[in-house]
């Protein structure tokens, strides 16, 4: 068999062998990609909750994207407590402001960012939250101050749609 | 590639055999479907114009459980802008709930909401329509074996009765529907709606309006389905061709012929 | 090749191999000497294997979004074609790959029948693919119940109710089958789970089919012993691999067109019909590939025997080995028994054309005179067939068409009736 010969069936079989490969991947993707969010999943990616109910100290917690959403009206107090912290006491430092765009309410997901438990109300060494798991305590801001959570709970997206509804995410 | 032909000719004979469920074989009326053939997509005009027939004619008596407001602005279908199909949303009333109270509420629809039902249940549908059921639209067309053109026809094929056929109250002569006897009026007249577009509303071009638009509610990925489909057999046509030139060459090895 | 002993080069490998043979295993499958000259109708062996793990793959990906309850199937289904990502694409591979499952099937079956691939010493083989049809024929239908449409429910009630045939416990069997009184909740999650476990089984069946297989070795168009190795083989690899896969390919690009372009076709409209236990569809049919068995069952007009006759029919199958008394395997030499395998082709064609048509009139007498033909093929025609018929002469080897010296007409006879 002649050089040239050879190397013409090396090019067949490489462009089949790499043709081949391309189909097996896209046929992969769509049974990887059907355990992702479906449309119906994605589409209540928003929750409106009314709050004219809440009193300043109290907290509720709502359902969001199947977790739950801390929503405190705090004190003027706690107001001044959650500003007063300086950050290099802080693990993970974030100024209040930066948490609570209006200081009277604070909105963050009730998960630890330790292991995603979620952590208790008005418990803790900080007047904020104690997540029982695992013993993280976070202050009326929601940061992590001792215990092995490694950041501050999440703020997640939210805006207000009026005076008493806010609409997450 | 006798032995593909052969392999054709099974899968025809198969095929006709499925085709030849249907008891009675009649024509129904043909009309140039865009969503037809290889390439075969919804024409987006006939789709909005569709859904405004839909729901000034047809959802007062017929639900479309599986649709949510969010489709009528996803790739695909009639593609209303998102604002567009929030708005229409909103002008439904919705129950939701409970609330903290307990109690049920209403309100204006969101995007995520199914499609408002005009009845509460099918025993509610079914009293309110002279004890017929007014089937849900949501996959119609797929479960008629004439589909598409069913439909179209059925739309068009009001007629008096011939005679010898008595009919009873509330029941009406349609050529193309089985047994030729129907429990809905012509839902469809001239003009009974009014296209923002300025397409004429006659009863031909509301029909084939609404009719796509079933289509669409019935198969919401048809395009995707179509284009995914053309590039998956031109890809399966290219690399057989490339197994079979290199099939040629590992059998040229010994001397027996493939 | 496969007779001597693997050792493997590295000294991993040797270690690894002496406490688990898979490389010996790999060796064996890819050196199995294979008859040179099998012709395509042999690739649907391999065919059907990717068709089942197409089935097992898209299923499973399918029962994470399906909701096996009476209220809420049809709507997870809607949910899958809708909302789930590529939902649409899986479903409805998994919809049609049944119905080219069983194209497959019909066709590595018919080839068998041809070549005489049954025949010793192929009867276990052979057996195991009867097996393997039967649980192939129970996942599809419980699978047709699981989307709780119109076609769905009554097809359930109706096959269900052919066990209700059996006298004195028949209708304890039914109520035991449905777990109510009626098909309802408890019958859909039995079903689901028995469609899931089902294909697993027809996995292993398959394994213990080719090890079956691989003891005799594969029977050819010729249908004469071969030595292996020897020319008349070639290895698995590359020649029968690739051989398969281009015949896979072209069975790809049909099941491509049914998938993008006719995915209902094969289904019937009464099935996105949700479930009504108060309204029968006006014309219930099965599946197409079950409408042989079917018109069988309908053309007795007693209960009891119309189940029996049906069974009978599938169960004839496994006696095959024993019925057929020719010593010839290949119909390429039994000119009399070529003529009377397309007749039977026929007639199985018939019996499923009948069986989607009306019970009544002619349709029932035809119906009638091709379940009786059928029995008569593999009762009588073929146990006399193989005392009576006078055969071609066979050749020796596949490789040199000599047969005791006389000139053979039969070898170039073959490849014609191979492409016929």
């Amino acid at each position: 068999m002649s050089e040239k010969k050879t190397n013409r069936r090396d090019f067949l079989f490489t462009a089949t062998y790499a043709v081949g490969a391309v189909g097996v991947g896209a046929t992969v993707w769509p049974m990887i990609d059907q355990m992702n969010p479906d449309a119906s999943v994605k589409a209540l990616a928003s929750t409106e909750v009314d709050v004219s109910s809440l009193t300043p100290g109290k907290t509720i917690t709502v359902l969001w994207r199947g977790k739950p959403v801390f929503i405190r009206r705090r004190t003027e107090e706690e107001i001044a407590e959650a500003k007063s912290v300086k950050m290099e006491e802080l693990k993970d430092p974030e100024k209040d402001e930066d948490r609570a765009k209006n200081p009277e309410w604070l909105v963050m997901l009730g998960v630890c960012t330790h292991l995603g438990c979620v952590p208790l109300n008005d418990k803790g060494d900080y007047n904020g939250w104690f997540c029982p798991c695992h013993g993280s305590h976070y202050d009326i801001s929601g940061r992590i101050r001792k215990g092995p959570a490694p950041t501050n709970m999440t703020v997640p997206k939210y805006e207000f749609v009026n005076a008493n509804t806010i609409k997450i995410g | 590639m006798k032995y593909f032909t052969k392999f054709l000719i099974i899968l025809i004979f198969l095929s006709s055999n499925v085709n030849s469920y249907s008891a009675e074989n009649i024509e129904y009326l043909k009309t140039d479907w865009s969503f037809k053939g290889l390439f075969g997509k919804f024409d987006r005009g006939a789709l909005q114009r569709g859904y405004q027939v839909y729901t000034e004619v047809c959802a007062s008596c017929h639900s479309m459980k599986y649709l949510s407001y969010r489709n009528l602005a996803e790739k695909g279908g009639p593609e209303f802008s998102e604002a567009q199909a929030k708005v229409i949303a909103a002008s439904f009333e919705v129950t939701d709930g409970p609330n903290a109270d307990g109690e049920m509420f209403k309100r204006p629809g969101k995007l995520s909401d199914k499609f408002v039902m005009p009845y509460e249940n099918v025993e509610a549908a079914t009293a309110a329509n002279g004890g017929a059921y007014p089937p849900d639209m949501s996959v119609l067309i797929k479960a008629r074996s004439g589909g598409a053109d069913y439909i179209y026809s059925l739309l068009q094929g009001y007629d008096e009765p011939p005679a010898g056929i008595t009919l009873d109250e509330g029941v009406y002569y349609n050529k193309y529907m089985y047994g030729n006897k129907i429990k809905m009026a012509s839902p469809l007249s001239e003009g009974i709606v009014e296209y923002s577009d300025g397409t004429e509303t006659s009863i031909e071009q509301m029909s084939k309006d609404v009719t796509t638009f079933l289509m669409w509610t019935a198969e919401p990925h048809l395009e995707s389905r179509h284009q995914m489909g053309f590039k998956a057999i031109v890809y399966l046509i290219i690399l057989t061709i490339l197994v079979y030139f290199s099939m040629k060459k590992i059998w040229s090895r010994i001397e027996t012929e493939v | 090749m496969s007779d001597q002993e693997y050792i493997p080069k590295s000294k991993f490998g040797k270690w690894f191999n002496d406490r688990l043979p898979l490389l010996s295993l790999a060796s064996h499958l890819t050196d199995y000497p294979t008859p040179k000259n099998l012709n395509y109708w042999w690739t649907f062996g391999g065919i059907l294997t990717f068709c089942l793990i197409t089935q097992i793959v898209t299923g499973l990906t399918l029962a994470m979004h399906y909701i096996a309850h009476a209220d809420m199937a049809f709507e997870s289904v809607e949910h899958i074609m809708r909302d789930v990502n590529y939902g649409w694409l899986i479903r409805y591979i998994h919809a049609n790959g049944a119905s080219m499952f069983f194209l497959a099937v019909y066709i590595h079956i018919f080839r068998s029948l041809f070549y005489g691939s049954y025949k010793s010493p192929r009867e276990i083989i052979w057996i195991i693919g009867i097996i393997i049809y039967l649980l192939m024929m129970a996942a599809a239908f419980m699978g047709y119940v699981l989307p709780w449409g119109q076609m769905s429910f009554w097809g359930a009630t109706v096959i269900t109710n052919l066990f209700s045939a059996i006298p004195l416990v028949g209708e304890g069997i039914v109520t035991w089958l449905w777990g109510g009184y009626s098909v309802d909740n408890p019958t859909l999650t039995r079903f689901f789970t028995l469609h899931y476990l089902i294909p697993f089984l027809i996995l292993g069946l398959v394994v213990l089919h080719i090890w079956a297989l691989h003891v005799p070795g594969n029977n050819n168009p010729v249908g004469i012993d071969i030595k292996k190795p020897s020319k008349d083989t070639v290895p698995f690899h590359p020649y029968i691999v690739i051989k398969d896969g281009f015949a896979l390919l072209m069975f790809m690009i049909v099941f491509a067109f049914f998938v993008f372009y006719a995915p209902n076709i094969l289904g019937h409209a009464d099935n996105y019909i949700e479930a009504n236990p108060l309204v029968t569809p006006a014309h219930i049919v099965p599946e197409w590939y079950l409408l042989p068995f079917y018109a069988i069952l309908r053309s007795v007009p007693d209960k009891l025997l119309g189940v029996i006759a049906m069974l009978s029919a599938i169960l004839i199958l496994a006696a095959l080995p024993w019925l057929d008394t020719s010593k010839i395997r290949s119909a390429v030499f039994r000119p009399l028994y070529k003529q009377f395998y397309w007749i039977l082709v026929a007639d199985v064609l018939i019996l499923g054309y009948v069986g989607a048509m009306p019970a009544e009139g002619l349709y029932l007498l035809i119906a009638r005179v091709a379940t009786a033909y059928y029995f008569l093929h593999f009762l009588v025609i073929l146990p006399v067939l193989g005392l009576k018929e006078k055969t071609l002469p066979v050749p020796l080897s596949i490789t040199d068409p000599v047969l005791g010296g006389s000139p053979n007409i039969a070898m170039a006879k073959n490849k014609e009736s191979l492409s016929q």
